[in-house]
């Protein structure tokens, strides 16, 4: 078990035959992902990595019965690209592509809400349950198999906590990168449950950012909701007010989305945070033996 | 990125918010003569800077005669203007607004930001004009009306409605009120704005509402379809260090501490800058190197941090994913040639590729080099080096 995705998912690649499609596609089947086509309007009918290249989202699922998309077209067209799978009955987009307006996302997340379709990122890592199924660009040897879930904002931070949490012995179940835009697809408090209902894993780590209020969202919902033991590490517990820092959704004006209130509340929660982010795999060891 | 009140004025007035007459002028001359354009026996004289607060700053002032005009004008330019938005150290006013005095019944607030939650365009109004709204949101939140406008449906009747009810406005002004939120909502989704902020929002002698001020934000990843906006950068107003890292690809922030960071990922630089605080130490900067990390960004990154002369040590932290560490490992090594590195180093990777890039760091053999374990020790190391 594991959530979203597994050895057996089916994904499609739109911006299959570009650059960054195409090697992270390559990267994704050694991983042992079943990637079973791609789009690039205009090469259809092209084999591209041994697979068919459909000139329409449509065609590629009416042919081979992919559930996921992973999409990589530059940042200008994206909207569109999320907007033609869930329209073509996608059941997961993973939209790895950094720079969308976020306007365009605005339209697209709606969009594929209306159509039943959930989305994860834009501008983040993606998603991989270990030694199964890797949708992103993560380097899938860090992931070895385990019982820890991983929810985070950052792709590098993602990296390091996973790290941490094998060289205690553990391992990752399910890691998914949501991203740090102001508008984002599946976010903690979607994937809790997942991970709640999941039998293979037993304790969830979430790493969040300054910006926004997903945390605290997240806090209220571990409260009433979540059994499993929760770790979470806020990055930007130092940065100054009103800074943009790299990610778009890392930014702080006035009081609200600080580092200091969404610890606090996740504290309030119930949920093992960490000050520094040496501790993440330290004090999952520690939740887990409780 | 952010603009002028003059040029988001302009802006304003192509969409048909209605804004006070002005002109923009970089000079005392040049400031008297847009007072004898504009006409009229008042002027305002208000100082162009990317920052709030110009008012309690003495950056915006009143004059009755074309004298006031220039005497004001020639206080302002180049004065070092400090509010509480600029930091201490102030900004260097090159420019200023000359516009005609307003007959002011009423101020108001009104702004439009993205409300993440509902994923949707928020517009706010308050009665209390000319109040920081954040300090309006802490005091007394019940004197802020929301509304959230679906983009599918657009600006309606009723989300003006809401605000000018809210804000207790009389019968006869609800009509305009509702022209001028409509023309707003429509400057903000086509410009792709990120945040815009009237404050005040004025209610005239003769009941007609106008922009006394205007602040815009837009989405820097949306200005690749407005070429009119992206022309409207004033790169004097921004950081030049900053500046110089974005063209090399480069995030950065400068800081106040002792402890250059050079880290891939934004969430990890934020990290590393958390945990040099948690061991005492403070970080100079943020800076994230992105995805591509080579030796040529590497070394750039180094002459960046290398420019702050607080920095008395450089953490590098990099978590190879898609970036290999050896590769990184050789950036370094590059560095010290392309610059002069004469602070201590603290090298942390992990990651792809990370046994390869000890290997050539210890080669090397440069002295003031220190290998770091993990991300906790290379953080200890770096705040005792920078001691």
């Amino acid at each position: 078990m594991s959530i979203l995705v597994n050895k057996d998912t089916k994904v499609i690649v739109q911006g299959f035959t570009g650059k960054e499609g195409t090697f992270h596609a390559s990267q994704c089947m050694e991983y042992g992902t079943k990637i079973v086509g791609g789009v690039t309007p205009g090469k259809g009918g092209q084999e591209h990595l041994g697979q068919p290249v459909f000139n329409t989202v449509k065609e590629a699922v009416d042919a081979t019965g992919a559930t996921v998309s992973m999409i990589f077209v530059p940042p200008a067209f994206v909207s569109d690209a999320v907007m033609e799978a869930a329209d073509a009955g996608i059941e997961l987009a993973v939209i790895i592509t950094e720079g969308a307006p976020v306007k365009d996302m605005m339209y697209a997340k709606a969009y594929a809400t209306k159509k039943g379709m959930s989305t994860i990122g834009p501008n983040c890592p993606g998603i991989i349950t270990a030694e199964e199924c890797k949708i992103g660009i993560m380097p899938g040897f860090i992931f070895k198999k385990g019982p820890v879930g991983l929810i985070s904002k950052s792709g590098t931070l993602t990296y390091e906590a996973s790290n941490q949490v094998v060289q205690e012995g553990l391992g990752i179940s399910t890691a998914v990168g949501i991203g740090g835009d102001p508008i984002i697809g599946l976010s903690y408090k979607q994937l809790l449950p997942m991970f709640e209902a999941d039998p293979e894993t037993e304790a969830i780590v979430m790493i969040g950012e300054i910006g926004g209020d997903l945390e605290i969202q997240a806090a209220e919902f571990i409260k009433e909701n979540i059994t499993k033991p929760v770790v979470a590490f806020i990055a930007g517990q130092t940065a100054p007010k009103g800074k943009r820092m790299g990610h778009a959704g890392a930014i702080i004006s006035g009081s609200s989305g600080t580092a200091a209130e969404k610890m606090a509340a996740l504290e309030a929660a119930g949920v093992k945070v960490v000050v520094s982010p040496a501790d993440i795999g330290k004090a999952v060891k520690e939740v887990m033996s409780k | 990125m952010n603009i002028h009140e003059y040029q988001a004025k302009e802006i304003f007035r192509q969409y048909g918010v209605p804004v006070p007459r002005g002109q923009v002028a970089f000079t005392v001359d040049e400031a008297v003569e847009a007072a004898k354009n504009l006409g009229g026996d008042l002027w305002v004289v208000k100082a162009q800077i990317h920052a709030g607060g110009r008012g309690l700053g003495g950056g915006v002032k009143l004059a009755k005669s074309l004298d006031e005009v220039r005497h004001w004008a020639n206080e302002i330019l180049g004065m070092t203007l400090v509010t509480h938005q600029t930091g201490p150290e102030g900004k260097l006013v090159q420019k200023v607004y000359i516009e005609e005095g307003a007959d002011i019944k009423a101020e108001y607030y009104l702004g439009m930001v993205l409300d993440r939650a509902a994923e949707m365009p928020v517009m706010m109004a308050s009665t209390e004009g000319g109040m920081e709204i954040e300090e309006v949101a802490a005091k007394s939140p019940e004197k802020i009306v929301k509304v959230q406008i679906d983009p599918a449906i657009g600006f309606q009747g009723f989300h003006g409605r809401k605000l000018a009810f809210g804000l207790g406005l009389a019968k006869e002004e609800i009509g305009p009120f509702i022209k001028f939120a409509q023309a707003l909502y429509n400057v903000y989704m086509d410009k792709d704005a990120e945040m815009i902020e009237i404050n005040p929002l004025i209610k005239t002698g003769d009941g007609k509402f106008l922009a006394l001020d205007a602040k815009m934000g837009f989405d820097d990843n949306a200005l690749g379809r407005h070429p009119d906006i992206a022309e409207m950068r004033d790169l004097s107003e921004e950081e030049p260090t900053e500046v110089e890292a974005k063209q090399h690809g480069l995030s950065y922030i400068k800081l106040d501490g002792n402890v250059g960071c050079m880290v891939n990922g934004a969430g990890l630089a934020m990290a590393t800058m958390d945990i040099i605080k948690h061991e005492g130490g403070e970080p100079a900067n943020f800076l994230d190197v992105g995805g591509g990390a080579n030796p040529e960004t590497v070394a750039k990154g180094f002459e960046i941090i290398l420019k702050d002369p607080n920095v008395k040590a450089i953490f590098v932290n990099i978590f190879g994913g898609i970036v290999r560490c050896d590769r990184v490992a050789n950036g370094i090594l590059e560095a010290t040639k392309l610059t002069d590195v004469n602070v201590p180093v603290v090298v942390r990777l992990d990651g792809t590729n990370a046994e390869e890039a000890a290997e050539i760091l210890k080669n090397a053999g440069i002295k003031n080099i220190i290998a770091a374990e993990n991300l906790a020790d290379g953080a200890k190391k770096a705040v005792e080096a920078a001691k």
